[in-house]
């Protein structure tokens, strides 16, 4: 046992949030099917939508980088505690010194940096292979990070239902990731989509990432730069401290 | 009657503690304390509370109501600080099973927030000391069950506990893994270690625990330890006597006075008694008398599985 003079609270449990995140990139972020899922996923999905539409191919990455940060940073998350709790692992997580808190800090760091990671990925083959042209570099990182972050919270929140079987906890992701997807003017330009889709584009956090990433390759944002970090971070910060406050009500259910 | 007792320097203080899942009290205001360097055993049968309680001091569940401390930290209001001084070994081994062995030790050690040279020393140390060195590389899902259990001790031991929750950490494992966590927890707590250990195995209990706590339906039946427990449970003692040659007749023995009831078969008498002393004299003299010449003659305590069943109402009536 360590004595806790000498040290604060608060970095005991950063150090630990930092443990919780290399043990969930060797336990599931390294897996082959996870990194190919990540990446061929969001190609595959947004060609599917592209083909047949008179899209310049520069006109594509913007997109293809959203996805891939909007499925890579949200895709684990929601698994992490179900799969503990099937594997009787949470149990003992649960009883070491560290907070509820911090294990989902932990969560969505894990989330955070797999998602930032595989995004540059679609931003090299961009580079690489397409007409796309980075205009703002900065906001582009600036864009990145912040979504790959608020995606994470969303992922983190998504595995609070108290599920033993990750399928039940897959299909409510899917449930919530997909409708947020297609409002959110990955496809089209929220601007040119129906007014309804106008008022709802709002409520999902990829909308802010994606016009943040658009206006990095050159478009007019549909939001204000300064709004999309805002709205950003408050998604971040209310998600995150929903699925603290749902972990902790459903602590010890299924054990 | 549970008798209140106060130990010196206390690691548990538990007091009242109870909890509901809806219309079952699992626990039902349980008191009790867990000195400094104690074995102490919590028995009890299946459903009876047991793994309730660990959970609760362990900070998994809440208690509905009542307190608990862990060295001085209240498990609800410094639940941190109070998981700070523990380690956990469930009954069911929660490895990571993708992890090696080595990881899952360092997993727990970095959690714990051991310095790494620390943790690296004696998490050597310990996989040495279990004969888990060898397959320290060993992804944990290729272990068996007992290899499994003796991991999750290591990853328990490596974050240096003041206090170690052990539940039925020998349930169903071999003879040696049992036997081999039995030695290396005795030897720890002869170093210092506050342990408290659930456990169905009535010789386990009886062997290595200083005090036992024997929970039924929720409640604490009896606290003490196993000698003064086996004796408080008068009904249970008896004298065992075998003789040479022919035996005297069931009646003559049954009619010794003190005698509460005879049981005999093989050639071995036991006498139920609540003066075995007496009955033992009372038989030598009596059967010497007769004729009858005496092999053996011991006076007997119940055992503690006795003990149990008297307390958990299936050892006749109090």
């Amino acid at each position: 046992m360590i004595s806790t003079s000498g040290h604060s609270v608060w970095r005991r449990q950063a150090h630990a949030s930092l443990v919780i995140l290399k043990k969930n990139v060797l336990l599931y972020y390294l897996k082959p099917p996870v990194l190919i899922f990540g990446v061929v996923f969001p190609v595959f999905f947004f060609l599917a939508f592209k083909m047949g539409r008179n899209v310049p191919p520069g006109g594509v990455v913007p997109g293809m980088v959203a996805m891939a940060l909007w499925f890579t940073a949200s895709a684990i998350g929601p698994m992490v505690t179900p799969w503990e709790r099937g594997a009787k692992t949470w149990e003992r997580l649960i009883s070491t010194p560290v907070s509820i808190r911090s294990i989902l800090a932990g969560d969505v760091l894990s989330g955070f940096v797999f998602g930032s990671a595989v995004s540059v990925i679609p931003v090299i083959l961009g580079q690489l292979f397409t007409d796309a042209h980075l205009v703002n570099l900065p906001l582009l990182v600036t864009g990145i990070l912040t979504g790959a972050l608020t995606f994470a919270s969303l992922g983190v929140l998504l595995s609070s239902p108290p599920a033993s079987s990750p399928s039940n906890i897959m299909l409510l992701s899917n449930l919530v990731r997909l409708p947020l997807l297609f409002v959110s003017g990955i496809f089209v330009p929220i601007e040119q989509m129906p007014a309804w889709a106008g008022w709802v584009a709002p409520l999902s956090p990829l909308s802010y990432a994606s016009a943040m990433i658009r206006a990095a390759y050159g478009s007019v944002p549909y939001f204000p730069v300064w709004l999309c970090i805002l709205m950003l971070l408050i998604f971040t910060s209310v998600m995150f401290a929903a699925s603290c406050r749902f972990h902790k009500m459903y602590r010890a259910k299924g054990l | 009657m549970v008798d209140e007792v106060t130990v010196n320097e206390p690691v548990i203080r538990v007091n009242g503690l109870t909890r509901k899942f809806g219309d079952l009290t699992a626990v039902d205001d349980i008191s009790f304390q867990v000195g400094r360097g104690e074995i102490f055993g919590f028995l009890g049968p299946n459903g009876a509370g047991k793994t309730t309680t660990v959970r609760m001091l362990t900070g998994v569940i809440e208690p509905t109501s009542g307190s608990a401390t862990i060295q001085g930290h209240d498990i609800r209001k410094e639940s941190i600080l109070s998981r700070e001084h523990i380690a956990v070994v469930p009954e069911q081994a929660n490895v990571y099973l993708d992890l090696s062995v080595w990881r899952n030790l360092m997993l727990m050690a970095e959690l714990y927030g051991i310095p790494r040279n620390r943790r690296i020393s004696s998490g050597e140390r310990l996989l040495e000391a279990l004969g888990l060195f060898t397959r320290k590389e060993s992804k944990a899902r290729e272990l068996s069950k007992g290899l499994k259990q003796r991991l999750m001790l290591c990853a328990a031991l490596v974050t240096e506990p003041e206090v170690l929750f052990l539940d039925e950490p020998t349930s169903g494992l071999d003879v040696q893994s049992a036997r081999l966590i039995r030695k290396i927890v005795t030897e720890l707590n002869a170093d210092g270690l506050t342990v408290f250990i659930t456990t169905h195995n009535m010789i386990e209990a009886g062997d290595i625990c200083s005090r036992v706590a024997i929970i039924n339906k929720g409640r604490i039946a009896a606290i003490d330890t196993p000698g003064r427990l086996r004796s408080m449970v008068r009904q249970g003692r008896y004298v065992e006597a075998v003789f040479v040659g022919q035996s005297p007749p069931s009646q003559k023995l049954e009619s010794i006075p003190g005698v509460i009831r005879l049981e005999s078969g093989q050639g071995v008498f036991r006498l139920y008694t609540e003066a075995p002393g007496r009955v033992a004299t009372l038989l030598a003299v009596q059967t010497a008398a007769m004729g009858f010449e005496l092999e053996q003659l011991n006076t007997c305590e119940p055992s503690l599985e006795d003990v149990f069943l008297y307390y958990t109402g299936d050892g006749g009536s109090r």
